[in-house]
């Protein structure tokens, strides 16, 4: 049974913005799930609706059972991390841990007996008395989440808690709040537009854009199988190649004049414009396996990235430009740049997006 | 060749130095210029209490000016009956302006012109007006405040309220400017907090110096104030100092310097508290 369900969630500001639409989502007790998408895409607006923070203009928040809907926040046991920390600045860490219980007047001894614990949990038992603007960003990010996590809510929140922190502090932090949400098994929706902490944190993530869900899945088959160009463009880095229908119900394409055929038929028009969607890691250089794609191509630009070399490879005409990644070889010369190369790929790697609308098709494709 | 050369270096040395002595001479008389500004400020500021401490002085004996106005009892009541209506005009207006400027910047940021001109309206609204308005208004029944004591140290509060506002509101709002009260709002919340306990437990905490500040500015101007004071005939300080300029020569000068004293005092000690705040801080700063 579900212990988070959200129905027919539907937001519109008092300037007719519509924030969010149609959003559904079931989510098991112990569930880590990531809304996914670029600023303005409503997955901040849905959390601040599960918090409470904001009033749905229609449909349900369901949480075990009881609809919480229309709960004033404070009435909720939801927990929320903040981007910004949001830690009380008159008040110590400990004072800061222990504001939820003490609202919920627990006794002294159990609010210093959690405190510590919490404090053992995220790594600072010795910064108790300390104040908020005495430690670094991520020590009070640590301690943000000691505080939601202090009076045991049902779920937990968290909304963008990494963005104002370093890139060195923000990884070893996704692993820590992740550790901590297993040990706990706790609840968990996590709000972020980096599409590598979605991936590498969740049990699920919702992909959104435009206040609209486009795809719920876990990371490998958002990363694998997307389902729109969106998600596909979003998540990941793709090569997108412009590309013409030859044939659609044989599924030829037309890649800068040069031939490939889809597996199954095309759903888009013979002679229509299409996208040709490729994920840098699956390309290789050089004439690949027999059942492999080719396309050829002039190098543009090699740059060196340490354990990766990424190759720019231009089409003719005006098929695009697709990068390769290849494993850094110290053996290896480096291509050169205006040289004529051919580079591969699996015929799965291959997907095909109609360009006209959000409901686009994916196919696999295979060589003539 | 030689000599071209050493003209050169010369000529060099001598443009390298030009630009060096010019900054040097340039800061030398904005120094000068500032000190002398500050001399003339100083002096502006500290030539009229200097000549009040001289004229007290020359009462006879010398400081029977100051040892006159220590015996008189009248000095320290009229003085603690204006500090206390002093204490509950900051406390009225405290529980009327800090959830009112909570609010507006919370829920309402389109009305904040609206009351920040309100709040400005004692400036425009000379005192005299206000009291002659509580007068009219409350000399008759159905609320005839001005026939008791009790009633008129209402009306007296009430009026102080209304010129506290500007002071007050403003000290508020800054205040809030200085922390992040949405998150901090919603942090509570989110941890079971109700509005009480947000307001009193959250963000006045947080608002300590900005309080402070306009808790002592209330607090001078309800010393000094004088119109409201004499027209509900109050034993407010003002009205006691103007009662005895009539009388006495020397003592005045005393009382009106120990105020200025008192008032000075509450400004060190808003300087005092406000120091280790770290208020200011932000609260969003990352790392």
């Amino acid at each position: 049974m579900s212990y988070l369900t959200l129905t027919g969630i539907k937001k519109r500001f008092p300037g007719g913005t519509v924030a969010v639409q149609d959003f559904n989502l079931s989510m098991e007790q112990g569930e880590f799930v990531s809304f996914l998408g670029p600023s303005g895409c409503g997955k901040t607006t849905t959390l601040r609706m599960i918090a409470g923070f904001e009033q749905p203009t229609a449909g349900t928040v369901v949480l075990d059972g009881a609809d919480i809907t229309d709960k004033p926040p404070n009435r909720r046991n939801v927990g929320m991390v903040f981007q910004s920390y949001a830690l009380f600045p008159n008040m110590t860490v400990a004072a800061n841990i222990g504001f939820g219980l003490k609202v919920r007047r627990r006794d002294k001894a159990f609010i210093a007996a959690r405190t510590t614990e919490l404090l053992d949990l995220i790594g600072l038992p010795d910064k108790a008395d300390r104040y908020p603007w005495q430690m670094s960003g991520g020590q009070q990010q640590r301690v943000a989440l000691a505080r939601a996590l202090a009076f045991e809510p049902q779920v937990l929140l968290l909304d963008e808690p990494l963005s104002a922190l370093d890139a060195k502090i923000r990884i070893s932090l996704r692993a820590e709040i992740r550790a901590i949400q297993r040990k706990l098994g706790i609840t968990t929706v996590y709000v972020t537009h980096d599409q590598e902490e979605a991936l590498s944190l969740s049990d699920r993530i919702v992909v959104m854009s435009e206040g609209w869900i486009e795809q719920i899945g876990t990371p490998f088959d958002i990363y694998n199988f997307p389902k729109t160009p969106f998600v596909a463009r979003f998540v990941g880095t793709l090569n997108v190649l412009n590309a013409r229908v030859v044939d659609a119900t044989a599924g030829r394409l037309d890649v800068g004049g040069q031939e490939i055929r889809a597996t199954g038929a095309v759903d888009a028009p013979t002679g229509s414009s299409v996208s040709v969607a490729l994920r840098p890691e699956i390309l290789a250089m050089g004439d690949g396996g027999p059942d492999d794609l080719r396309l050829r191509g002039t190098i543009e630009e090699v740059t060196f990235l340490g354990a990766v070399v990424r190759i720019r490879v231009k089409l003719p005409g005006d098929a695009g430009v697709a990068s390769v990644d290849t494993f850094n070889n110290p053996h290896l010369a480096v291509p050169a740049r205006d040289s004529a190369v051919t580079f591969s790929f699996p015929a799965e790697a291959c997907l095909v997006l109609d360009v006209a609308g959000r409901d686009a098709v994916a196919a696999a494709a295979t060589a003539i | 060749m030689t000599t071209s050369a050493n003209v050169l270096h010369g000529d060099r040395d001598l443009q390298a130095d030009v630009p060096d002595r010019r900054p040097r001479r340039r800061g030398q008389r904005k120094t000068v210029a500032s000190w002398i500004f500050l001399i003339l400020c100083v002096a502006y500021f500290a030539l009229p209490l200097v000549g009040t401490l001289i004229f007290s002085l020359r009462a006879k004996p010398m400081l029977s000016a100051w040892t006159d106005m220590i015996n008189d009892p009248q000095v320290w009541s009229t003085l603690a009956y204006s500090f206390v209506i002093g204490i509950f005009t900051i406390v009225i207006s405290l529980l009327l302006l800090v959830p009112t400027a909570f609010w507006v910047r919370l829920r309402l940021p389109r009305l904040r012109p609206v009351v920040e001109f309100v709040t400005l309206l004692p400036f425009v609204i000379p005192p005299i007006v206000l009291v002659f308005g509580l007068i009219s208004t409350f000399s008759r029944p159905p609320l005839p405040l001005t026939g008791t004591s009790l009633g008129s140290d209402v009306l007296l509060v009430c009026a102080y309220v209304v010129l506290s506002f500007p002071y007050m509101y403003r000290a508020v709002d800054s205040g809030l400017r200085t922390i992040d009260i949405r998150t901090l709002t919603e942090a509570s919340q989110s941890l079971g907090a109700g509005w009480f306990t947000i307001l009193f437990r959250v963000i006045l905490p947080n608002l300590r110096v900005a309080i402070l500040s306009g808790a002592f500015l209330t607090l001078a101007i309800v010393v000094g104030e004088f119109t409201i004071a004499n027209f509900l005939a109050r034993p407010m300080f003002a009205t006691y100092l103007q009662q005895i300029s009539g009388n006495l020569a020397y003592q005045p000068a005393a009382v009106a310097l120990m105020s200025f004293a008192i008032t000075w005092a509450a400004m060190g000690v808003i300087a005092l508290i406000g120091r280790g705040s770290q208020t200011e801080i932000e609260v969003t700063g990352a790392h």
